[in-house]
């Protein structure tokens, strides 16, 4: 008795975390699935309404919008902070006294909330009280900033402070990568008279990419979740012009009561979020399994 | 040589500027009055430090703050412990469809909160359970369960050997798992537990959705304050005092184990 006990014991403790997972994960987002294929309005329905739902989503101007935003968005959250992340990485790489203090600057907004983010650059590029006023203080009086009122800028707003928040982590992804490159090569590059920036272009930066696929796979599903961001620092404004796709779902299911509709948006979301994390994972494991 | 020394210090510390400013802004302007705020002055020095505005962050948000207090520190507990389980029996114990449910947490952890975020209300309102502390710290919990991944990354390096050996002195599973895995586990829990309870305390989604007001997380009355100010005064000495109040538990942590919280987001970047 106590063998079979002890043969089955492994299984039986990871099985209620497994059923848990299967039903909380799994089998809600089947069930997202499902609402968005029915015609569930203020309250679920069962009515079977085929894909209504998502031509209704794809009919609507704010949800169109939101894409649009979220490309423009998603394309400089990406590059920017790559940009950065690797120049500051190569000069913090330069063997600094100060470097310990600098790391800790720079990776400090990975440690607060978004919200907190939004608050703060929220006054910061507030065009009367904030950055601006400073510029003016000091002397150019007639210095304007006011991209959170703009239709046009209010989306560059969340750029600002979502670059702030997300360089310092992917400095550190580089930063691990170079000092992971084996010394004796780097020995080796030096003899034959590679230095400085040239060390890193032919011998130094070949080497990061997996540093830059890990950022890719952080970064990227990041911005097509964005949420928390939009709501402290514009909610969305001025009118649906910095909207993303995450927050228009929020507000059709949980404000205007669409429940369908914002089910569809839902399950377009996951489409993009595993278009990004599939190919990766998939090239990940037979990565791993040839390895091993 | 000096000179471009000089020149890498100049921009690295241009930057330093720009990372510092927002923390800089918050904590200077927290300290003025709201006589002072009128006469203007953006970064400049309190002229007459006091704490009103953090008395009445602390009034407005006070009672969150130790809600998130109550959320994170139970739900930072279990979901490691039950991550550690899950993950040595992921790791060490092959069985048929273990890798099948590695792939499962793994698919998990990238799925976004929005798709499964309005059957979990659904269900939670028609099994009748009340907005409370208890239910975030259950969802909180549940939703952590793809942690179990980080431990068993940490396991998988455990030589065989050494579990093997303490087969051999009849250890059964459980004496294994708490005598040796355990406490061989110190390093990974001090990563996990410090990047679980910044994200817990940092989470807003599921603390606006499945909270009252009395059960409020400090982030949702953080983005509260923030929204109700808008038309009406705009105090934003009180703002920047909330924000940072939001912001200091984990400001603290990560300033205490910079070195542990680094490690972790690089390692659950690259793993994960």
């Amino acid at each position: 008795m106590k063998s079979y006990l002890e043969r089955w014991l492994p299984q039986l403790l990871l099985a209620p975390s497994l059923i848990v997972c299967l039903l909380f994960f799994y089998g809600f987002m089947l069930w997202t699935g499902w609402i968005s294929l029915t015609r569930s309005g203020m309250l679920p329905s069962s009515d079977f309404v085929g894909l209504l739902q998502y031509q209704r989503l794809f009919a609507d101007e704010r949800w169109l919008g939101s894409l649009g935003n979220l490309a423009r968005f998603a394309t400089l959250f990406v590059i920017i902070p790559l940009v950065l992340g690797l120049l500051l990485a190569i000069l913090l790489d330069q063997k600094l006294r100060a470097e310990g203090a600098l790391r800790l600057i720079y990776l400090h907004p990975m440690a607060l909330s978004l919200i907190v983010t939004g608050t703060v650059w929220r006054w910061l590029l507030d065009p009367q009280l904030g950055l601006a006023l400073g510029v003016r203080e000091l002397g150019w009086t007639s210095f304007r900033f006011d991209w959170l009122g703009d239709d046009d800028l209010a989306l560059y707003t969340l750029v600002i402070a979502a670059v702030w928040q997300i360089s310092g982590f992917v400095m550190a992804v580089f930063l691990a990568g170079l000092r992971g490159v084996d010394e004796a090569i780097v020995q080796a590059a030096r003899l034959d008279g590679a230095e400085g920036f040239t060390l890193y272009r032919r011998i130094l930066l070949p080497t990061l990419g997996p540093s830059l696929f890990s950022a890719l796979l952080v970064l990227l599903p990041a911005a097509i979740k964005s949420f928390d961001l939009v709501v402290a620092l514009t909610d969305g404004g001025p009118g649906h012009a910095s909207e993303l796709p995450a927050l228009y779902m929020f507000q059709m299911a949980f404000e205007r009561s669409r429940l369908g509709l914002g089910a569809a948006s839902a399950m377009v979301l996951l489409m993009m979020v595993l278009s990004v994390a599939l190919p990766y994972l998939y090239a990940r494991q037979r990565r791993q399994r040839r390895a091993g | 040589m000096m000179l471009r020394r000089a020149g890498i210090y100049a921009l690295l510390a241009l930057f330093a500027a720009y990372f510092a400013l927002p923390l800089l802004f918050m904590l200077l302007n927290s300290f003025k009055s709201v006589a002072e705020l009128q006469r203007g002055g953006f970064l400049g020095w309190p002229q007459a430090p006091d704490l009103q505005a953090w008395r009445e962050a602390w009034a407005a948000l006070g009672g969150s703050f130790k809600n998130s207090l109550l959320l994170a520190l139970p739900v930072v507990a279990l979901s490691s412990l039950l991550a550690a389980l899950n993950g040595f029996v992921l790791c060490k114990l092959r069985f048929r469809g273990s890798e099948a449910v590695f792939v499962l947490l793994l698919v998990a952890l990238f799925l976004p909160i929005k798709v499964y975020l309005l059957p979990l209300a659904i269900s939670l309102a028609k099994l009748g359970l009340a907005k409370s502390l208890g239910v975030l710290i259950a969802i909180h919990v549940i939703y952590s369960l793809p942690l179990a991944l980080f431990f068993r990354n940490h396991y998988l390096g455990f030589p065989d050997e050494l579990l093997r050996a303490a087969r051999v002195d009849g250890a059964g599973f459980w004496a294994l798992f708490t005598r040796i895995v355990l406490p061989l586990s110190k390093p990974v829990f001090v990563v996990v537990v410090i990047l679980q309870f910044t994200t817990i305390w940092n989470e807003y989604l599921f603390g606006l959705v499945f909270t009252d007001r009395d059960s409020r997380p400090v982030t949702a009355a953080l983005a509260q304050l923030g929204a109700s100010g808008e038309g009406g005064v705009r105090q934003y000495n009180v703002e920047m005092a909330a924000a940072l109040l939001a912001a200091l538990p984990t400001l603290a942590v990560y300033l205490l184990a910079g070195r542990h919280f680094t490690r972790g987001l690089v390692a659950g970047a690259v793993k994960g």
